[in-house]
This record gives C-alpha cells, sequence and structure tokens, in this order.
C-alpha cells in the first residue's frame, strides 16, 4: 500500500510538470499581460519597464526554469494583477469554493441516492418513471442558465433568498466556515442546488442502473433463497455493492465539482477559486492561473488517494490483491 | 421436529405447473404443464439438456423467478401447504428454513463483499431467534459438518478467499442451517472439476442420510444421477418425458430422449469410442406448434408425433412416459 502511494505521487509530480509547460507555453501564445494591465495612454518606456519587472523579457524556456526553480523552494510567484504571493491569494479562495462543492455533494448524494435506489429497485412503477424524466430535464437545461432562472424565481421575485455573496463566517473548532451562520446557509443553498442538479441526475442514474444489475445476480437470490427481509437485502446486500461504484463517481464527480464551480461562482458572485481564476484569466495572469492549476491537481491527487483507500475498506478483494502486490 | 407426514410420506406436489416469460420477442412457456411428487427425505434427479425449463422449474417451486416469469396456472403444494397461493411473508418464512435452494455457480452466490461469518449469521438469525454468539457458534458447527478445516478462522474470510469447492461447501452449509425438508440443487457441481464434483456428491450423501431431507437434484448429467437418486425426472422442452425409479429409468429407457441422453454419457461407452450426441436442437419454447416435441429429432417419429401431443401415460407403478412409441430400445 505505502509502496502504492509512493508511486502514485510521483506520477502526479509528473503530471505537475507537464501541466506547467503546457500553462506557460499557452499563455505565452494567447498573449501578453502587460497589454491588459497597461493603460492604453502609457507611453512605450513604462510598458518596457513593466515587462521587465515581470521577467517577460526572457525567453520562455527561461521564464520555466526560473518558475520551476522558485517552485521547488515553496515559491509560486506574485500575481502581475494584485502583487501578492499567488499561492496566497489561491489558497485564501479555497475555502469558499470547498464549502460550496461540499455542500453540493452532500446534497447530490442525499438525494440521489435514494432516487436511484427507489427507480432501480422499482423500474416500471410510475413515481421511477416521473423521476427519471424529471432528471433528463435536470441535465439538459445549461447550467448558468439553471442558476440565473434559480436567482430570478426565487432570489429577484419571491425575495427567499440573496441572489448571490457568501454570508457571514464564523470560526468554530479552528474553522471559519460560512456554514456556522444561518445567513451563511441562506447564501450557499441556491449555488449548492445549481451545482448539485447535474450530480444528482448523474448519481440517480448511475445508482439504479447498478442497482438494476445487482438484482438480477446470484447472491442476491442466494440471499432471498436464505429467507432473509428484503429489507436487509436491500440495505445491506444491494447498497454496499453500489456504494464501490459509488465512490468512484464520487471521486471523480468531486474534482469536476471544483473545477466546475467555475460556472457556479460566476452567475452566483461567489467569492471562491472559480470566480479567482476567471478574474486571472481575462488579465492573463499567469503566476495565479498556475498556482490555481497546481492546487487544483493537488485536491485531485488527495482525492484519488482517499477514493483508493476506500474501495479497500469496502471491497475485500482489492484489498488482498493490493496487500499481496506490494 | 414432526410433521404431518412421517417418514416416506409425501412432501412435495406438482399439478399441471405452467411457467411463461413473457418477451418481446413473445411468450416464452418454459415450464409446460409438468406434475411431480416428491416423498420425504427422497433424491429425485431432475435431468435434461441446457435450456429444457429445469432451472424455471426450481426458481418455480421456491417462488425466486426472475422477472418477467409468472406462473401462468397448476398447483405447488409443500406438506400441505399451496406455495402459489401463499402470500410473500409467507414463502420467506419457508425459504432457508424448510425449502432451500443452492445454485450453479458457487463464484456467485456468495455475496463479495461480506464475510462469510456475516452471510451465515444473517441466514440463522432469518429464522432462529437467538444471540449473535450463539449464531455465530452454529455457524462455526455447520462449517465443520460440511468438511471445511479450521471453521472459526474460515468464518472470518470473505468469499473470493475459497476456492470453488470450498465456496460450494459453504453454501451447502448455510442451506442446511435449518435443516430443510428440502433442498433444491441446481447443477451445483457443473462449475466445479471432476475430483472436487465427486467430493461434493459424497459430502451430499452423507449429509442427507443423517439429516433425512429430500433433494431435487438438477443436472444435465445423467451419470451424476445414477449414483446419487432414487428417482429421476427426464425433462424436455418445457415437459416431464418420462419418470420412474433410477433403476428403471437408467436400465430399460422408455422415452427416446432419455435413450439418447444415455448414448451420450461418456463412461457409458467403451472408451475412446465415439459419443452418441442427439442430433438437432431443442424447438423454441415461443409458440410451440401441435405434435410431440421431440419429433424433430427422434427416430421413431411418425404421422401421429405430427399432429397428436403425446401425454404422460403410466407404464406400471411409478412410470409415466410421453411417448406414442414408448419401448426400450435395447
Ligand atoms: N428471465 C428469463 N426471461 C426469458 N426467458 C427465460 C428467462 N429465464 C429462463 N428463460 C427461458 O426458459 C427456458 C428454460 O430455462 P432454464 O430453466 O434456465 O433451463 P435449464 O433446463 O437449462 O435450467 C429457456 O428457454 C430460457 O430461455
Ligand atoms: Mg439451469
Amino acid at each position: 500500500m505505502t509502496l502504492y502511494i509512493v508511486r502514485r505521487l510521483l506520477q502526479s509530480v509528473l503530471v505537475v510538470v507537464i501541466m506547467l509547460v503546457l500553462v506557460f507555453v499557452g499563455v505565452y501564445v494567447i498573449g501578453n499581460p502587460v497589454d491588459v494591465m497597461v493603460s492604453t495612454e502609457a507611453d512605450q518606456e513604462e510598458f518596457e519597464r513593466m515587462v521587465r519587472l515581470l521577467g517577460l523579457d526572457q525567453p520562455l524556456w527561461k521564464q520555466i526554469l526560473v518558475y520551476i526553480s522558485n517552485l521547488v523552494q515553496g515559491d509560486l510567484g506574485r500575481s502581475f494583477a494584485f502583487s501578492e504571493p499567488a499561492l496566497k491569494l489561491v489558497v485564501q479562495r479555497m475555502p469558499a469554493t470547498l464549502e460550496l462543492v461540499f455542500v453540493a455533494m452532500v446534497m447530490a448524494l442525499a438525494t440521489g441516492i435514494p432516487l436511484g435506489m427507489y427507480t432501480g429497485l422499482h423500474p416500471d412503477t410510475v413515481p421511477a418513471r416521473l423521476i427519471m424524466g424529471t432528471s433528463i430535464i435536470g441535465v439538459s437545461i445549461p447550467n448558468f442558465w439553471q442558476g440565473l432562472m434559480l436567482i430570478f424565481v426565487l432570489a429577484v421575485s419571491w425575495g427567499l433568498f440573496p441572489s448571490g455573496g457568501r454570508g457571514e463566517l464564523d470560526t468554530v473548532f479552528g474553522i471559519t466556515s460560512s456554514l456556522w451562520t444561518a445567513d451563511g446557509w441562506r447564501h450557499v443553498l441556491l449555488p449548492a442546488v445549481n451545482l448539485a442538479l447535474f450530480q444528482c441526475t448523474l448519481i440517480i442514474r448511475l445508482v439504479r442502473a447498478n442497482v438494476r444489475e445487482i438484482v438480477l445476480l446470484d447472491y442476491i437470490r442466494f440471499a432471498r433463497a436464505k429467507g432473509l427481509a428484503w429489507r436487509r437485502i436491500v440495505f445491506v446486500h444491494i447498497l454496499k455493492n453500489t456504494l464501490v461504484v459509488l465512490i468512484t463517481v464520487i471521486g471523480l464527480q468531486l474534482g469536476g465539482l471544483i473545477a466546475y464551480s467555475v460556472v457556479t461562482e460566476t452567475v452566483f458572485a461567489w467569492p471562491g477559486m472559480g470566480k479567482l481564476i476567471i478574474d486571472s484569466v481575462y488579465i492573463l495572469d499567469r503566476p495565479v492561473i498556475v498556482a490555481y492549476l497546481i492546487v487544483i491537481v493537488m485536491l485531485f491527487i488527495t482525492i484519488n488517494l482517499i477514493v483508493d483507500v476506500l474501495y479497500s475498506v469496502i471491497d475485500p478483494r482489492i484489498r488482498t490483491a493490493r496487500s499481496g502486490g506490494d | 421436529m414432526f410433521h404431518t407426514n412421517g417418514a416416506g410420506g409425501e412432501l412435495l406436489r406438482i399439478e399441471g405447473l405452467h411457467t411463461e416469460f413473457a418477451t418481446r420477442a413473445g411468450t416464452v412457456r418454459a415450464v409446460d404443464g409438468i406434475d411431480l411428487r416428491l416423498r420425504r427425505g427422497e433424491i429425485l434427479g431432475l435431468v435434461g439438456e441446457s435450456g429444457s425449463g429445469k432451472s424455471v422449474t426450481g426458481f418455480s417451486i421456491i417462488g425466486l423467478l426472475d422477472e418477467p416469469g409468472r406462473v401462468t396456472a397448476g398447483r405447488i403444494v409443500f406438506d400441505g401447504q399451496d406455495l402459489l397461493a401463499a402470500g410473500e411473508p409467507a414463502l420467506a418464512r419457508l425459504r432457508g428454513s424448510r425449502i432451500a435452494m443452492i445454485f450453479q455457480d458457487p463464484m456467485m452466490t456468495l455475496n463479495p463483499l461480506l464475510r462469510i461469518d456475516t452471510q451465515m449469521i444473517e441466514a440463522i438469525r432469518a429464522h432462529s431467534k437467538v444471540g449473535r454468539d450463539a449464531a455465530w457458534r452454529r455457524a462455526r458447527d455447520a462449517l465443520g459438518l460440511v468438511g471445511i478445516p479450521s471453521p472459526e478462522e474460515r468464518l472470518r474470510a470473505y468469499p473470493h478467499q475459497f476456492s470453488g469447492g470450498m465456496r460450494q461447501r459453504v453454501v451447502i452449509a448455510i442451506a442446511m442451517l435449518h435443516a430443510p425438508d428440502l433442498i433444491i440443487a441446481d447443477e451445483p457441481t457443473t462449475a466445479l472439476d471432476v475430483t472436487i464434483q465427486a467430493q461434493i456428491l459424497h459430502e451430499m450423501q452423507r449429509l442427507r442420510r443423517e439429516r433425512e431431507m429430500a433433494l431435487i437434484w438438477i443436472t444435465h448429467d445423467l451419470s451424476v444421477v445414477a449414483g446419487l437418486a432414487d428417482r429421476v425426472a427426464v425433462m424436455y422442452a418445457g415437459r416431464i418425458v418420462e419418470q420412474g425409479s433410477v433403476d428403471e429409468v437408467l436400465d430399460t429407457p422408455e422415452h427416446p430422449y432419455t435413450e439418447g441422453l444415455i448414448g451420450s454419457i461418456p463412461s457409458h461407452d467403451a472408451a475412446g469410442g465415439a459419443l452418441a450426441q442427439i442430433p438437432g436442437m431443442m424447438p423454441s419454447l415461443i409458440d410451440v406448434g401441435p405434435g410431440c416435441r421431440f419429433r424433430e429429432r427422434c427416430p421413431r417419429a411418425t404421422h401421429r408425433c405430427r399432429d397428436d401431443d403425446p401425454a404422460p401415460r403410466s407404464t406400471g407403478g411409478e412410470r409415466l412416459v410421453s411417448c406414442h412409441h414408448p419401448g426400450s430400445g435395447r
């Protein structure tokens, strides 16, 4: 298991390096950030001073090398726009995003698993058809449109929720979050629903498909032949086997949610990493873009590791294979 | 425990059982009017080619048909109780306690994510109001009984840590937990290799002697039935074409299909000799026409077989044959 984790970490370092080069080249090709940052009236001299200051007069390979050698020392550079350490900017915004993603994921799971189980166990009933029909609508409406409609109906017309921003913060057990306050919850609900809708549809379909496969398996029939209560078959035999598949998807989707929160954060003016990256892309603020991507990759890696560990907790076959292999 | 009938009395009676699957392609008449009787402690071999309706018969008895399977006609009377009229709760009480079932593939029968002790203890506690510790001891003893070494340790293992043969022993142990009156064993040794198959057969015979339980042993292999069963019923295309005591049926088969099956047993022929496979294929069970279902493959077929579906006729004692031209070919 340890060997396995080390191997995974080395792979991730490689991913980070490749990503760094790609982003550097990408941003370099798109244009010069100084064009965007310096006002149109600035003269040539000021422009060049700025270019030198940011190190943009160096050849691209040199810029990359300097960046990487700084990176190894834990320095991800300063934002061109805010002249603050880029990593600090990203990390400051991270709790807001994680909080939003966490609430969205919990919502998606809390509704998706029961609905998926129900539709999987009773596929031909009217409620099941209704759920499946509705959930198709959930996927086919674009995310930003759903967000705008939520704001329009629930926030603007009915005034039930604020239309954007993050609520009051509080600190409990050393964790600062808006989830500790009622105002925070009022703010987080709409964007979380917006983010959760697609995931929820996905989870319903996945659980449903999985349950329909599992109920046909011999071990479920054998469980029934033992005379077990249906309740026990559903909540122990079927649910546990569904979790194996679900964990993979949660792992994949959690990363996706963090990345896709860009749209939701923009629509709901949620002050998270997604909003920061959009703003940074507009002004080609390369250090922030790279820092954001490194943080995202790190999050993905961490999530994948957790998923792998969870896997072996749930599935004994994987546990044996891994301990045997290492 | 005493039941209404003593040893040798009737345990199971199946009359005119029809089981159908309404599929998109048409209605599959998987079991198309069969009659069967089983005495207490008796072993019945249910034999036939793959697809002849043996498994569906078993699932009909225990009430675990796959969708869209339905019993459309007939009666299944188990120890005086009409199973088709019994509701799901009543059936669930019978399953595992008085009627147990074993499936073909032991790799698929146990839940891969649950330990053996979990799967045994839940089976015990489904029917006996005992504590976990008492249930655990019963599980351990049951594993020992079917010949699993160091059962205490093995209880903590997961299914994938057992070989196929050991897994089938676990399954048998689970089936026997409540000393059922009837075990339906659906090709329980087909997925195992020959030596293991012989061990399991031997084990089942020993357990049956000790426990006095009736057994329906489903197989496509007549040679297995020869050494095990008291009586045999031969199934073809949803019907039972011949039934009687093992000795009678195997020594003097009346139905040409039975004769064909006997001819295709490897050990029956001289070593190296070509096996007499029955030519042709079983007809589709959708839209079965009039006449005998075996006629296309039958050496004795006549005009009569084309128009007239042969009903089961007694040829003495418990012997029943559905054929217009019965008689031993030897
Ligand atoms: N779930 C199902 N849906 C449709 N047809 C089925 C189903 N299960 C069994 N059958 C049909 O019933 C017939 C008998 O099957 P089965 O009892 O499994 O045969 P076997 O004698 O090999 O055990 C086959 O023709 C099969 O196609
Ligand atoms: Mg079968």
